[in-house]
């Protein structure tokens, strides 16, 4: 062989621009092995990628379902994001999201407050209480790990299950309406703005169904970013993820830290509930979340644990959601969902280790 | 048979902003032990890792047993018979020895017939006198023994050329002495042997010949160690005369800021490790804590500092500190130099920024509120780099890409500019070139000048004599008693260290 390929761990440190280009490299190359598949059975990649671009970027309209789409997975990716910063393996988003969901009902269905009361007051009680619903929900596997070191991933995981069935009682049992598994709608009251509500004043809204929720993310993004890089709880928290021995050396108090985060991110899941039911469901119901707990965990790792990163691939992976319900019920968008998490992940060895192809040395005896 | 073992010439190796090593040229007869001497980041771990195929050199030439040889990884040097043995073990600890050392070979393919490699590797032990049970778990073996099970692996892959890096550095006095008959007997046997070490009186012991490399340049290539002497090998390594002793001014004890009254720990495996001692610091004092290592110093160390429980009273300036959190002794001046720099003292995938801020991170004017104030975070870890030398390309650097000294300059310009009251320091020096131990032991003695208590915790006697004013002996987790730091008191503090009470 005239050349040979040389793989070489960097000695040098990554140049700042590299992280991006290999993921962006690596979704593009995802898509592109989707297309092939797509071809080898037969399929017209090229229609099916117009499609989907169609189905998700297209127009204003169907933009606006990819970000409400996108809108609980960038709340539930900041919840991982934030935990797994500490190394906290936080994978009972779901259930998070659905008792923030559950406490915010409570402000309708109680109620709480009554419907009369203006929207703002409303809106912002059942924020609250999606806030509070998430971190209480949290607080239970923190308290048990820094008091007992009870493993995390187990506790977290279990509660999902309890969350679940704890809506169904109350959707079922309690505030059926007629024997479905689901509540009577809420009052417009309680549901957040969208877009289409101005479409009297500004034509061109109508039928857009963005609402306040996607409003929630973005300034969630950038509070979380704050605390991450900026603040001292952020630092502490950089610092026990990275060495938990040489954080209790420096004086901080990890008992009391690994309850704040799991509470954090457990507030921020809850928040991605009471988003989607007073943004998006308008009533409790069962299934109100199609897993985005679990896919907030791909959508953090895939985001390097960046806040910003964090909304861009909800973006994608709510086209992805959105586009595979119109392509194919099943199949397809999995797949390719699971080739870019691939790609992703191992595109990290181009950021260990050089590449390079080299002349073969053609040995003399 | 050729001249040379190993001929590496004109070896230059570019890092970033930095040249690790400025065209360089090493030989290697066979069967000899040959030194490789240099100050931390004089780039003798480079060299030798270029030679052991772990980095590419920039340019240059390797020739080994004259044949011209190019690296790409670790394989191709080890299928060239050479063998590197690193300063952190590479081991399994829940598995055996023999099962590490056949971990990545070819075969045994499946089936694992672990007694007949027990005795194979009981064979290769008797010809080189490296004792260590084959059947024992990694994690059951003294670092000395682990040492071995690392030799005996190279060995086992055939090693002809064995390169050691720093290898006394984690021993204890007894095993260094057992290490340097193994490496004579398997120069005997014809093997060559590289000897990487910054440490005088070890080079001057077991090697046949030196190169000395300083900032990446050969100031001495491949003497004859015969005729060489102390004070001539220091100048080359250094650059400049090293005075082996630093000046110490008559001390001038003031209140008392350290106290333990009856303090007893245990330790990781709950089992006591210190029992009933009673101790006084006073402000403008070193108090020397000698020993040897495993008899409670780290945890004398912990109990002070707020990082592991105990019984009885400790207090610092009069207030409590004995089971309180760490945070209370930080708050009052309390500056800990730990014994390990990587899993304690440092957050290796944070900056060097971030790594000097961990003690003062609250205050002003870096912790501003909720916030920090990364612009003066900066400034003040690229004052303490200016200040303490520190070498490095910057202060965003990450902790990890530091040489050990280095690391351990950050960690001492951080415990030191909190203007401690008081400063436990655990084997502040260990694995320090003669350069930063002079560094690092004046900075000592100026904290002790401006009235700082300091306890010192070394196992190198001659540290505890040249800095202390008064040295305890400590044994199985007891105080044996206290004597002033004179050399007339040698004798005694042999004994306290043996276990013997010495009553003043």
């Amino acid at each position: 062989m005239p050349f040979r390929i040389i793989v070489e761990k960097r000695v040098e440190d990554v140049p700042k621009w590299l992280p991006a280009a290999t993921s962006l490299g690596a979704v593009v190359l995802a898509f592109l092995i989707c297309g092939v598949i797509l071809e080898l059975i037969g399929g017209d990649a090229l229609r099916v990628l117009r499609f989907f671009y169609q189905a998700t970027f297209g127009s204003w309209g169907v933009f606006s379902d990819t970000l409400v789409k996108a809108t609980p997975l960038i709340l539930v990716g900041l919840a991982c994001t934030v935990a797994f910063r500490m190394r906290l393996w936080n994978i009972g988003a779901e259930g998070q999201f659905y008792v923030g969901a559950f406490a915010a009902s409570l402000v309708v269905l109680v109620p709480l407050v009554s419907p009369d009361r203006p929207k703002v007051v409303i809106l912002t009680a059942m924020l609250v209480m999606g806030l509070i619903g998430g971190a209480v929900w949290a607080f239970i596997p923190g308290l048990l790990k820094a008091r007992y070191q009870v493993n995390e991933i187990i506790t977290t995981l279990m509660l999902n299950y309890v969350a679940i069935l704890w809506n169904n009682y109350w959707i079922f049992g309690k505030w059926s309406e007629g024997g479905f598994q689901m509540t009577p709608t809420f009052a417009r009251s309680s549901w957040l703005p969208r877009l289409a509500d101005y479409a009297r004043e500004i034509p061109a809204f109508a039928g857009i169904t963005l609402h306040l929720g996607v409003v929630f993310a973005i300034i969630a993004a950038a509070i979380v970013w704050w605390v991450l890089y900026r603040s001292r709880w952020g630092y502490e928290i950089n610092l026990i993820g990275d060495n938990p021995q040489a954080a209790r050396y420096a004086g901080i108090n990890i008992s009391r830290n690994i309850i704040l985060v799991l509470m954090f991110s457990g507030a921020l899941a809850g928040l991605a509930g009471m988003s989607e039911i007073s943004g998006v469901v308008h009533r409790l119901q069962e299934r109100i979340s199609p897993g985005y707990g679990f896919t907030g965990i791909i959508v953090a790792w895939l985001a390097k644990l960046n806040p910003f990163a964090v909304i861009l691939v909800s973006i994608l992976f709510g086209a992805l959601i959105l586009a595979g319900r119109e392509i194919q019920p099943s199949g397809l968008p999995q797949l390719l969902q699971g080739i870019i998490l691939f790609m992703v992940i191992s595109s990290d060895v181009l950021l260990r280790y050089k590449i390079r192809l080299e002349r073969a040395v053609v040995s003399k005896p | 048979m050729s001249e040379y073992a190993v001929e590496m010439c004109d070896i230059v190796i570019r890092f970033p902003g930095v040249l690790a090593n400025d065209h360089v040229n090493f030989t290697l007869k066979p069967g000899e032990i040959h030194a490789l001497l240099g100050e931390n980041g004089a780039g003798k771990s480079t060299l030798m890792n270029v030679l052991a195929g772990l980095y590419q050199p920039t340019s240059g030439q390797i020739k080994i047993n004259d044949q011209v040889v190019q690296f790409h990884s670790p394989k191709d040097a080890i299928a060239q018979g050479i063998g590197m043995v690193h300063q952190h073990f590479m081991l399994v600890p829940s598995q055996t020895v023999t099962e590490n050392i056949l971990l990545g070979l070819e075969r045994p393919r499946f089936f694992l017939n672990l007694p007949q490699f027990d005795q194979q590797i009981l064979a290769l032990q008797e010809q080189f006198g490296l004792r260590v049970d084959p059947k024992a778990k990694i994690w059951q073996l003294s670092v000395g023994e682990q040492q071995r099970v690392e030799i005996l692996k190279t060995l086992y892959r055939g090693a002809n050329i064995l390169i050691m890096d720093e290898p006394t550095a984690v021993l204890a006095p007894k095993e260094i002495t057992e290490l340097m008959k193994t490496l004579r007997q398997m120069a005997n046997q014809g093997k060559s042997i590289i000897f990487i070490s910054h440490k005088l009186h070890e080079v001057m012991a077991i090697a046949d010949r030196v190169t000395v490399l300083r900032k990446g340049r050969v100031t001495a290539a491949g003497q004859p160690m015969a005729g060489l002497t102390r004070a001539e090998l220091a100048q080359m390594m250094v650059g400049r005369k090293v005075v082996f002793t630093v000046e110490k001014r008559p001390h001038d004890p003031g209140e008392v800021v350290l106290r333990l009254q009856n303090v007893s720990a245990e330790n990781d495996k709950g089992l006591p490790a210190l029992k009933n001692v009673s101790l006084e610091i006073r402000s403008g004092e070193i108090l020397g804590i000698a020993g040897v290592s495993g008899n409670g110093q780290s945890e004398l160390a912990q109990v002070i500092t707020g990082l592991r429980p105990c019984q009885g009273l400790i207090t610092v300036n009069g207030q409590p500190v004995s089971n309180r959190p760490p945070i209370e002794a930080i708050r009052l001046g309390v500056s800990h130099i730990p014994e390990d720099r990587t899993k304690v003292g440092t957050a290796p995938n944070l900056s060097i920024t971030e790594n000097s801020i961990m003690k003062n991170y609250r205050d002003d004017p870096i912790g501003d509120g909720w916030r920090i104030n990364f612009n003066n975070a900066r400034t003040y870890a690229r004052n303490l780099k200016e200040k303490y030398a520190i070498l490095a390309p910057g202060v965003r650097t990450l902790a990890r890409k530091l040489s050990g000294g280095n690391l351990q300059k950050v960690i001492l310009a951080r415990e030191i500019s909190a203007h401690p009251r008081l400063i436990v320091a655990v084997q502040p020096t260990r694995g320090l070139d003669v350069g930063a131990i002079e560094s690092i032991q004046t900075l000592l003695l100026e904290q002790r000048d401006e009235g700082a208590a300091i306890l010192l915790i070394s196992e190198e006697l001659e540290e505890l004599m040249a800095l202390s004013d008064r040295i305890a002996g400590m044994f199985s987790g007891m105080i044996m008693g206290t004597v002033p730091a004179q050399l007339r008191y040698l004798d005694e503090i042999g004994l306290m260290m043996t276990g013997t009470l010495i009553d003043q």
